[in-house]
């Protein structure tokens, strides 16, 4: 896919909790065609600590309205400059970088994606992607607490939402690996994105049931582009690009 | 119109813009962004006899205006290059070098001696100074025995344009800069990396897998300048300026400290067009200053 380095204003920034804020960026012409698990290179102004570009998972694109949603967790001080975007400022981004989750065959399958934390940013895109083609999925999201719960009213215009808390204020308590809907159905695929812990139990839990799951990968980044080879993972064909072979990957072909 | 042609050696440049070995793939993952025949000569990522896997994940490290690299020279070996590669890359309308690296004399002898065949690819780069492999890499480039015994060798074997990478991690480089000269290299770029470290204090561990890496970005310019600015002084073969420059403003700097071409490295990750504005801002600024020739501006600096 052909990859643009474009200036978009950001139309909206809500700050969802203290941890967590939704961007949303508008173009005035039409915006390149994304896949669900590609993701953007983000250049950060105005911060003297941040001098490289930060990988941001698309989260949903309306086409109609040329609207890119990116949800951001605030880990550092890039996302923390990055938090503090007000409406009318631009924001440059190359994309759309990475592989795409794949979508199956067959429209009957029984699809779930899990997420954890900010990790759920790439299944929303994904989930829409797989409605409008006439799949039906599930979402598992799981979070600290109630309050770390995410776009779930987005989640459920693509299909039915389960919700896991370590502290029980939502859903069943623990993690996702933990929801009775694991035990109670069968799904034919798997899809994740999470703390690499979680993705580690989904795809134990996958692999165990003999379930195809990809999970997409969140490494440090410098290029984006496969130039730089900073963001390798290890897999079952030697050291691969996140930014290019990844960000997602069959649970199987990852060495972890 | 103002010339930007430059002579490095035997080889001649459209423009004194180079990308650095490492920051730019083989030049196509670009090719999105900009027309890179325009750039003056690509210098293709580190390339060594038999394949390697490089280091494990952690590789890089930002840092205040740079980052840190430990990727460790991965890269599917030579013949690989020649066979699936160079294909792909010998029909660009530039020049295109490969640079060089190996952990034995000996490999480093028999990449280049492959390399000469490759009729499209005029120059390698012979990397003396990457500071993420265990034994070899910058063990030749920081020694006067090593660096002159590697570049002898090469010199042998390679009967085209032969450029030696030198490493700032020496006390004095302008030593080992007339070595390379004596041994018969054809010009010289510098700087590669600055060996540096990060830790996160959290964590209390150290950022990196090889816990020290190379830093590169705008950080460490005031000491590439430097460099060039004695190793110019120093030798009568072209020298090649990089470390940290982002704009065209930054390789005038080092134009008037002697270099007679530029590297852009780090800076196009953050801007993959980066190159294309750099030859772009050369060519105003000669103009502004009513220069015919980029060879008007090497090593004009008035001190």
């Amino acid at each position: 896919m052909k990859k643009y380095i474009l200036d978009l204003k950001v139309k909206i920034n809500t700050q969802i909790n203290h941890q967590y804020f939704l961007l949303i960026l508008g173009s005035g012409s039409k915006l390149p065609k994304m896949l669900p698990g590609q993701f953007a290179e983000v250049r950060i102004d105005g911060s003297k600590d941040t001098f490289l570009r930060r990988p941001i998972s698309i989260h949903f694109v309306d086409y109609p309205k040329n609207e890119l949603w990116l949800l951001v967790q605030i880990v550092g001080k890039g996302t923390k400059q990055l938090s503090t975007y007000k409406q009318g400022d631009i924001l440059n981004l190359i994309l759309p970088l990475g592989n795409t989750f794949t979508i199956p065959e067959n429209r009957h399958e029984k699809l779930l994606l899990a997420g954890g934390g900010v990790g759920i940013a790439p299944l929303l895109f994904l989930g829409s992607h797989l409605f409008e083609k006439g799949y039906k999925c599930d979402f598992l999201l799981g979070a600290r607490s109630k309050n770390d719960l995410l776009q779930i009213n987005e989640f459920q215009k693509y299909g039915t939402v389960f919700t896991t808390t370590e502290d029980g204020s939502d859903g069943e308590k623990g993690f996702v690996t933990h929801h009775s809907i694991l035990q109670n159905e069968n799904f034919d695929k798997i899809y994740t994105c999470g703390p690499t812990p979680m993705m580690k139990a989904v795809a134990e839990y996958a692999e165990g049931k003999s379930i195809y799951c990809e999970l997409s990968l969140e490494n440090t980044m410098a290029c984006g582009i496969g130039a730089c080879l900073c963001c390798v993972t290890g897999t079952t064909e030697g050291n691969l690009c996140v930014c290019t072979e990844g960000p997602v990957f069959n649970s199987t072909k990852l060495k972890w | 119109m103002v010339n930007l042609k430059v002579k490095i050696g035997q080889l001649q440049l459209k423009n004194p813009v180079m990308t650095a070995s490492g920051t730019f793939g083989y030049g196509t993952e670009y090719s999105d962004f900009i027309d890179i025949s325009r750039i003056g000569a690509i210098i293709v990522k580190g390339t060594t006899l038999r394949e390697r896997e490089g280091n494990p994940y952690p590789r890089l490290a930002e840092t205040p205006m740079g980052m840190l690299n430990a990727v460790g020279l991965q890269n599917k070996g030579v013949d690989y290059f020649i066979n699936h590669i160079y294909p792909n890359v010998k029909n660009i309308d530039t020049n295109i070098i490969v640079n060089v690296s190996g952990s034995a004399v000996d490999d480093y002898v028999k990449t280049a001696e492959k390399l000469n065949e490759l009729e499209k690819i005029p120059a390698i780069e012979l990397n003396i100074s990457c500071p993420n492999v265990k034994e070899g890499g910058m063990a030749f480039g920081t020694s006067y025995r090593g660096a002159s015994e590697v570049t002898k060798a090469v010199r042998k074997v390679y009967k085209k344009d032969l450029i030696v990478k030198l490493s700032p991690n020496v006390t004095d480089v302008t030593e080992i800069a007339r070595t390379v000269e004596a041994e018969g290299a054809d010009s010289i770029s510098l700087i590669n990396t600055l060996l540096g470290m990060a830790i996160d204090a959290e964590k209390r561990k150290p950022v990196l897998s090889t816990i020290t890496g190379g830093l590169s970005g705008p950080a460490v310019k005031p000491v590439a300048l430097r460099m060039v600015w004695q190793t110019a002084k120093a030798v009568k073969i072209p020298i090649i300026g990089l470390g940290g420059i982002m704009n065209a403003k930054d390789a005038i700097e080092f134009f008037l400290a002697g270099a007679c071409a530029i590297q852009v490295g780090t800076a196009n990750f953050i801007d993959p067009t980066v190159t294309g504005k750099i030859i772009d801002g050369v060519e105003e600024y000669l103009k502004r200053h009513k220069f015919d020739s980029i060879t008007d501006i090497i090593g004009a600096l008035d001190a």
